[in-house]
């Protein structure tokens, strides 16, 4: 089949990124390819991973005892332990770009800059959570950041991440979109649909695979008959390699590297992060499937702790700077908290609303 | 019905729906064909022939056999600012893509509170009548108009052959177009629409007094020789073209009924459960004192539509069934 390719440049005066960082020589690609797009480098640097790291974590923590209140309710898949692949993956992303996520998602809306008081108050069902309450954990999306959900169907999003790289292409917009999925969604048809399209038409796709080595309580040597999820990927013909996803900093960096490569031009490039959810598949799950000592293993790689570690060796991080950052979190998804308890609730008759566009106005 | 005529003064429905599809092209950059041999084959009905050349491979794009991968990645593309018309081979297929229609398509718009509407089209073919056997016969188009979030639009004239898409991709939500297989070849002279589409309305195809013949798509010509051969009994039978099964045009139905104080339902689906079974619950619920006897029903035989041309035939909702449920009613 023949499909021509047009020739995705920044030349186009719409796009955000026209006219700069041309990288023409070999050297300033180089360049290109090391130093954050945003310039931020060094301990500054670590210092905001770690913030937004820990704004997860503590977020995350607030929902479990929200929950337990009753605050909040519905099926609620915490992100705990995985922290480092979404805040590593967003820093390689920018604003123009799109990331298409799972019902294990509130790390990622949270590192894609959508506020702990809009997610907070769609757990609450409230009329100021970002889907209006209509979503709840499982199905928060912000268009204006191009946050696509929250897609609860295993697999679902793979298709949707590749029609909005297909415009983008189309469009020639230097954009990249990044879909995340587990280990689970290998074993789904839309997976391999999706990397076949994606791969034959050079979709600008950032596959983010979170291997945290279960699918529900199914391990994977259990649900795929081969494991090694990167090799498969690369059958697909395109650029694919595993990465230690406990590990914030080798995450960016090869996240990076990813986006670089598709903004070059090569083509759909494939993430697997290797992780561990701390916690269990959801709430309702009480984790019979798993061996305490395991848990306890994976958690002495703690990607917090790991990058905490790594900054006080380096003499970036003392326990007051440390305090300041936690105390920042904490007040912010207090108020956060207070505001989604404040916060009105979407009226019954509004029930109807936003099913077509058209019942968006006609009813009120 | 019949072989594709070469007259230059006619127009045949898949000529019609070819046009249609140019025009969108045209007169839109965001516009885009997708689907599995769309391009190079010309479609597999032969809707699409000749696009490619025209508009090129950007534009006409040619999928592999992935159903659920092109149905999503177009609602995909429509979130991102463009309009894909994505086609699916048969209703058949798309039960593989179910999950994007269904879960994405239908349902992005309400769950982002109203942020991600879906301005998608989807066109596939739908209806037996060709011994394609089981797996290409079927009518599941009243199973998509169960959805809420979607708009379902079933053509069955020339004029709404060449015009509806218009109106579709007008729509800021997912539209799906059925296309009855055995009307590809129907030909006729194609009248200038006297004003848009409105896609929210059903069209009276036959005025009557008598009866109310209501039904949609590939039974719409069944339903107006049923309503040719009523006529000449005497009976003057009102011929109801549904046009879209969602939003369904409720005022139209009871407007009729309070006329004709009887009405036959047609549906080329099974019984059970079918189409046909919500607009026959629909009248009584709106004009059950309108009635002078019960709703009638002429849908297809609870049986895998069968290859074998006299068993299809027994299957199929035919004229003379809708002459008889007629008589039931009437008599
Ligand atoms: C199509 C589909 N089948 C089954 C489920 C039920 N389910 C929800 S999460 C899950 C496990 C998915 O595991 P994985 O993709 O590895 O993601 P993780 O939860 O580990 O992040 C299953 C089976 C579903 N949501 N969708």
């Amino acid at each position: 089949m023949s499909v021509a390719r047009p020739t995705r440049t920044r030349k186009d005066p719409a796009h955000p990124k026209a006219g700069k960082k041309a990288a023409t020589t070999k050297s300033a690609q180089r360049k290109a390819n090391t130093g954050p797009p945003t310039g931020r480098t060094g301990p500054e640097h670590r210092t905001d991973l770690l913030e937004a790291m820990l704004r997860i974590r503590r977020f995350e923590e607030r929902c479990v005892e929200l929950y337990s209140a009753a605050k909040i309710r519905g099926f609620v898949h915490l992100y705990i332990g995985e922290e480092a692949v979404a805040i590593g993956v967003n820093e390689a992303l920018t604003p123009e770009d799109a990331v298409v996520s799972t019902y294990r998602e509130h790390g990622h809306a949270l590192a894609r800059g959508i506020t702990a008081e809009a997610v907070m108050a769609e757990m609450y069902g409230r009329t100021t959570g970002c889907s209006g309450g209509r979503g709840g954990s499982m199905h928060l999306f912000d268009a204006s950041r191009r946050f696509y959900g929250g897609n609860a169907i295993v697999a679902g999003g793979l298709p949707l991440a590749a029609g909005l790289a297909l415009a983008d292409r189309i469009r020639e917009r230097a954009n990249v979109t990044c879909c995340f999925f587990g280990d689970g969604a290998f074993a789904e048809g839309e997976f391999h649909e999706t990397a076949n399209l994606a791969a034959l038409w050079k979709l600008p796709l950032l596959l983010v695979c979170e291997n945290n080595l279960y699918a529900m309580g199914t391990a994977l040597e259990r649900h795929e008959a081969q494991t090694d999820l990167a090799m498969r990927a690369a059958s697909y013909g395109m650029v694919a390699w595993a990465v230690d996803g406990m590990d914030g900093e080798a995450v960016e960096q090869a996240a990076r590297r990813a986006v670089e490569g598709i903004r070059a031009g090569t083509g759909p490039h494939f993430l697997e992060l290797r992780t561990y959810r701390f916690r269990a598949h959801s709430m309702y799950d009480p984790d019979r499937y798993r061996q305490k000592g395991e848990i306890e293993q994976w958690k002495s790689r703690d990607p917090i702790s790991l990058l905490m570690d790594r900054m006080r060796e380096d003499g970036e991080l003392d326990d007051k700077e440390l305090a300041r950052i936690e105390q920042r979190v904490t007040d912010e998804i207090d108020h956060a908290v207070e505001a989604a308890e404040q916060a009105p609730e979407e009226p019954v008759g509004h029930l109807l609303r936003h099913v077509t566009s058209s019942s968006a106005e006609a009813v009120s | 019905m019949g072989a594709d005529t070469t007259q230059h003064s006619k127009t045949t429905y898949r000529e019609a729906m070819r046009e249609a599809l140019r025009e969108a092209l045209r007169s839109d950059d965001r516009v885009f064909l997708m689907g599995e041999d769309v391009g190079r084959y010309g479609g597999c009905f032969g809707v699409s022939l000749g696009l490619l050349e025209e508009f090129g491979p950007e534009r006409v794009r040619d999928t592999p056999l992935s159903e659920s991968a092109f149905v999503g990645a177009g609602i995909g593309a429509a979130l991102a600012g463009l309009r894909p018309i994505v086609e699916i081979m048969t209703v058949n297929f798309s039960l593989l893509a179910l999950d994007q229609i269904l879960n994405n398509a239908a349902t992005l718009l309400h769950m982002s509170g109203g942020q991600l509407p879906v301005p998608l089209v989807i066109r596939m073919t739908t209806g037996a009548g060709r011994q394609l056997g089981a797996q290409h016969s079927h009518s599941l188009e009243g199973w998509y108009a169960h959805i809420p979030g979607i708009r379902v639009l079933t053509p069955a004239t020339l004029e709404d052959a060449r015009h509806m898409l218009a109106a579709a991709l007008a729509d800021p939500d997912p539209v799906l177009i059925f296309e009855h297989g055995s009307l590809y070849n129907f030909s006729g002279e194609l009248l200038p629409p006297s004003e848009p589409v409105n896609l929210d309305h059903a069209a009276i195809r036959r005025p009557g007094t008598d009866i109310s013949l209501v039904t949609y798509g590939g039974s719409l010509p069944k339903a107006l020789a049923a309503a040719d051969e009523l006529a000449a009994e005497g009976i003057s039978a009102e011929v109801i073209d549904l046009r879209t099964l969602r939003p369904l045009d409720d005022a139209a139905i009871t407007a009729s009924v309070a006329r004709t104080h009887r009405a036959v339902v047609v549906d080329e689906a099974w019984r059970t459960g079918s189409f046909a079974a919500e607009v026959s619950a629909r009248i009584t619920e709106e004009s059950f004192y309108d009635l002078d006897a019960p709703v009638e029903r002429v849908c297809s035989a609870e049986v895998p539509m069968p290859y074998a041309r006299q068993l299809e035939e027994a299957a199929l909702p035919q004229t003379a069934d809708i002459v008889a449920a007629t008589h039931r009613a009437v008599d």
